[in-house]
């Protein structure tokens, strides 16, 4: 187990490496200047040779991903452009807002999916598990901007809502903070293609679990059908089920982009496409880094855990 | 032969699956008794419904299957009738089944400890102490060395006989009255094979259970049994004890199945398989199911299907060459080699 | 008893595997209803695309300001926008942006992905870790942010959102075809027909290309879907398809402005969206189901 883990923890590092080469490259990329495209087409070629010098854009290449990832290491991500902030301060700010909209809605998703899997495959190829996988896969299908609006839209008309759960629908310009309610809807919007995911995943698990030997040998033991299905399959049946939750923790935070700017929240998600239109290069190289950086540890976690829930099954 | 000496009786079961082609009859009218304490062996190719009348015993048939009708009387009551609730506490308690395949019977997820303590807590009320102990004392019953630490060990980490010692624990760790062993040794090798058949004889005997003993393999039958049934498409058609099924078989099916086996004590030129193969569940010959394949066919045995009967020693057969209306060479011989080569 | 042996049919004409096998998929592709309304679905969607615009008199771009933010009624089936231009006329003329956006990406995608696959799974080795490693790290960008990186770095247009969500694609066709290729390379045909003498790139087109065919279309099939939905988002968030094309991501973004007053305008685009992604999911679903029958329930 140690020495997976110890595999697993080198194998990351050149998926990191290329994390760090890619990202870099974005500045490269671009058509044209950097130098000139941060500084405005407009700007005074002092301006410009300013802006090459400060970033070290006349050294090589090899030398300027060197200072790159020396910095990266080091937790400088760089100046923003527009705010002549550190861009990890820009960040800092908005990090734990974004982790906690992911977070949420992974909770959201897991716990939706698990039950409507679970429901849909104890009463498969009945009335309900037709509805329940109906529904999955409109939940798959909608764009979560869209269902972001539809959801405010919703909401925000009807004054059908009761008084006291108003606050649901305040969003403010400056994230959440202060009423949990208000997390309710972009966590919804953010979660409901996760669940319909795992819920899919979970009921065909289920039902591949179930007509598994071991199970035939649980019912000839004489025991309960509740418990066969909700103990002797479920454990089973859960184990793949954790690699899609990891998957889907990462599309989440892809996600939070869209859902951010719907519900105007000031994550990262958010940050990275005002960065985007104001050709902030540092900031989106910053954001960028530090999303899918998260992503590769949290994908990390996740294997080691299957890897032990699996390890009963599996000695290899 | 008194009922009340029978574990178990089985009339006419029929079972079937509704699939998308329609209604396939698996089972479809078999018929047998077990006596108390004794063994019978149920024989057959693959599809022949052996499986099928196990888990209709049971009634552990997976979804598209059903009993259709008949009649399954274990102890003299009718177990078909009972409840969901009434057989839960038959399975594992009075009636056990081990299966084919040890090496994913077992739930990988649970310790070996837990899933013999599953059984013994369900049927015997025990609590989790005393039925840990005597999963180790049907470990050690079994014939697992070191059962204190194999206890707590997963499925993974035991070899295929070990993991089918663990699955006859598991069933006989309530004494049951009966044992339903379906094909236990096909998975194993040979010399495993032998170790597993020895060990089901000698709990037999010490714990007087009756056994079914499920196998396409009549040299298993030879060795263990006391009786036997010939299963063919859903069908018995010949039942008698063992000594006689070996020494005078009298269906032409039975014969070729004893004609495809490698003997020890007769000179043999070659081994003889039966030609063709069971027919499809969807196309079922009109007559006799075994018409197709038999040398000795004839219109009568084409065109209708035999009935199954007993002789004054009850021994039972399914054949026209046995009955008066008999339509080809009365002097048949069944046994007659010459005569089956020449026509199959 | 030769009479009877009917059972099993011998079949005396030489029968292709390869098409006979079609066939089959072809015949359970048939049986799974949910399938054919996707496939029903995606045809009348291409129907529309192309001959749609034909049968309408108005122009996408016609504005009608008496008409601004009109609600769904039977002149304007979907409404009309902040432009009093007809949402149902720009819906339909936007049909063939959508398919062709989903289309041309993931051809990007299998273009790319199914040679790396190949390569990697068929030659292994050093050649095969590098592929594998350079997808490892594409796939470390969650979700749209690699398709918004590319993006942000290529600029806003539909042309760039078709490369970014194209590049978005290759790793998934990569990593599915390397996984059948390897298997495919095992079986015993391969060493035989290698054994005679022949070029790996002859083995490669004729042996397992064919082989690892199934799980292209299906992953095709379904990642037509994810790129819609995709391209939509960026397009949404001002990075793809321009105003005033009448793209649905974009419409949606115009949208959203009036989300209060008028709900419609941003409804039906994104009503849209649902359904030509739906289409191609239950589509997806049902041939993976005919395909590998081992994987239905």
């Amino acid at each position: 187990m140690t020495k997976f883990i110890i595999r697993r923890l080198l194998q990351t590092i050149p998926v990191l490496l290329g994390v760090t080469i890619l990202v870099f490259s974005l500045m490269h990329l671009i058509p044209g200047d950097p130098a000139q495209i941060i500084a405005g087409e407009a700007a005074p070629e002092r301006q410009v040779e300013q802006i090459r010098e400060r970033l070290g854009l006349n050294d090589p290449l090899h030398v300027q991903y060197g200072t790159f990832l020396g910095n990266v290491v080091t937790g400088d991500l760089g100046t923003s452009v527009r705010s002549s902030r550190p861009v990890a301060d820009e960040i800092g700010a908005r990090f734990w807002v974004t982790v906690e909209l992911a977070v949420y809605s992974t909770i959201l998703s897991v716990f939706m999916g698990l039950i409507a899997g679970i429901v849909s495959a104890v009463r498969h190829y009945t009335l309900t598990d037709v509805a329940i996988m109906v529904v999955a896969l409109f939940g798959l299908s909608m764009p979560n901007f869209w269902l972001g609006l539809m959801l405010i839209q919703w909401f925000a008309i009807g004054n059908w809502i009761p008084e006291s759960l108003q606050p649901f629908l305040q969003m403010r310009a400056s994230g959440w903070g202060d009423d949990w309610r208000q997390v309710i809807l972009p966590v919804i919007t953010l979660g409901t293609a996760g669940a319909a995911i795992i819920a899919r995943m979970t009921r065909s698990s289920m039902l591949e679990v179930i007509s598994q030997d071991y199970i035939r040998t649980a019912r000839a033991k004489g025991v309960k059908e509740r418990v066969v299905v909700y103990q002797h399959a479920l454990k089973n049946a859960l184990i793949p089920v954790v690699t899609v939750v990891g998957l889907e923790f990462g599309a989440l935070l892809g996600g939070t982009v869209l859902t951010e700017t719907i519900f105007a929240i000031n994550g990262m998600g958010r940050l990275t496409i005002d960065a985007i239109r104001q050709r902030d290069f540092p900031v989106v190289q910053g954001t960028v880094l530090v999303i899918s950086v998260l992503f590769v540890m949290v994908n990390l976690l996740v294997d080691i855990s299957y890897r032990f829930l699996n390890k009963r099954i599996d000695l290899n | 032969m008194n009922s009340s000496e029978n574990i178990l009786e089985i009339r006419e079961l029929r079972t079937s699956f509704f699939t998308d082609e329609g209604e396939v009859k698996a089972v479809d009218g078999v018929s047998f008794e077990l006596p108390r304490g004794k063994t019978i062996g149920i024989v057959g190719e693959s599809g022949s419904g052996k499986s099928i009348t196990a888990l209709s015993i049971l009634n552990l048939l997976a979804k598209p299957g059903e009993i259709k009708g008949g009649e399954i009387r274990f102890k003299g009551e009718n177990i078909l009738t009972y409840s969901e609730k009434q057989m839960r506490e038959i399975r594992g308690n009075d009636i056990s089944m081990i299966f084919q395949e040890p090496m994913t019977s077992l739930n990988p997820v649970y310790t070996v400890g837990q899933q013999i303590m599953e059984s013994i807590r369900i049927h015997q009320g025990l609590n989790k102490r005393e039925a840990k102990l005597k999963a180790i004392e049907m470990l050690k019953l079994v014939g697992i060395p070191s059962p204190e630490k194999r206890v707590d060990q997963y499925p993974f980490e035991l070899s295929g006989g070990m993991r089918q010692r663990v699955m006859i624990a598991i069933a006989l760790s309530c004494n049951p009255d009966m044992l339903i062993a379906d094909e236990p040794t096909t998975a194993l090798d040979v010399t495993i094979q032998a170790q597993i058949l020895d060990l089901i004889r000698e709990l037999q005997n010490k714990l007087n259970m009756s056994v079914m003993m499920i196998t396409h393999d009549l040299g298993v039958v030879a060795e263990t049994c006391d009786y036997v049934a010939v299963m063919y498409a859903g069908q018995v058609v010949e039942f008698s004890d063992v000594r006689t099924l070996f020494k005078n078989p009298r269906h032409p099916y039975t014969v070729g199945l004893l004609n495809s086996l490698p003997r020890h004590d007769i000179e043999q030129e070659k081994l003889k398989p039966i030609n063709g193969t069971v027919p499809s569940p969807h196309n079922m010959p009109k007559g006799c199911r075994f018409a197709p394949r038999c040398p000795f066919a004839t219109e009568l045995c084409r065109e209708s299907l035999p009935e199954l009967v007993a002789d004054e020693n009850n021994n039972q057969i399914r054949c026209w060459i046995y009955s008066d209306e008999w339509d080809g060479d009365p002097e048949v011989n069944v046994h007659d080699s010459e005569e089956r080569t020449a026509k199959g | 008893m030769s009479e009877n042996t009917v059972n099993h049919p011998v079949t005396a004409k030489k029968v292709n595997p390869r098409i006979e096998n079609y066939k089959m998929i072809w015949k359970r592709l048939k049986k799974n209803k949910a399938a054919l309304v996707g496939g029903y679905l995606i045809v009348f969607f291409i129907v529309v695309a192309i001959f749609g615009p034909m049968f309408l008199s108005k122009s996408p771009n016609e504005t009608d300001i008496a008409n601004k933010l009109a609600g769904p009624s039977a002149e304007f089936w979907f409404g009309t926008d902040n432009f009093g231009r007809d949402i149902f006329v720009r819906i339909i003329h936007g049909m063939s942006i959508t398919l062709y956006v989903g289309f041309t990406s993931v051809v990007i995608g299998l273009v790319v992905g199914v040679p790396l696959g190949i390569i990697s799974g068929y030659y292994g080795g050093r050649i095969d870790n590098l592929i594998m490693r350079v997808m490892d790290v594409l796939l470390a960008f969650p979700g749209i942010l690699l398709a918004l990186a590319i993006v942000s770095v290529l600029g806003g247009s539909l042309q760039n959102v078709i490369i970014a969500v194209g590049i978005f694609s290759i790793p998934a066709f990569a990593r599915i075809v390397r996984g059948s290729t390897l298997s495919v390379k095992k079986l015993e045909y391969i060493d035989a027909v290698r054994a005679l003498g022949a070029t790996d790139f002859r083995i490669i087109f004729r042996h397992i290309l064919p082989n690892v065919m199934s799980p292209i279309i299906v992953q095709a099939t379904l990642r037509i879907a994810t790129a819609v939905l995709t391209a939509a988002g960026l397009s949404f968030l001002g990075l793809g398809a321009q105003p005033p094309m009448p793209e649905w991501g974009a419409m949606l973004s115009e949208g959203r402005a009036y989300i209060y007053d008028a709900w419609h305008v941003a409804f039906f685009p994104g009503m849209m969206i649902v359904f030509v992604v739906l289409a191609f999911n239950i589509f997806g679903d049902g041939i993976r189901d005919a395909l590998d029958p081992k994987m239905k329930q």
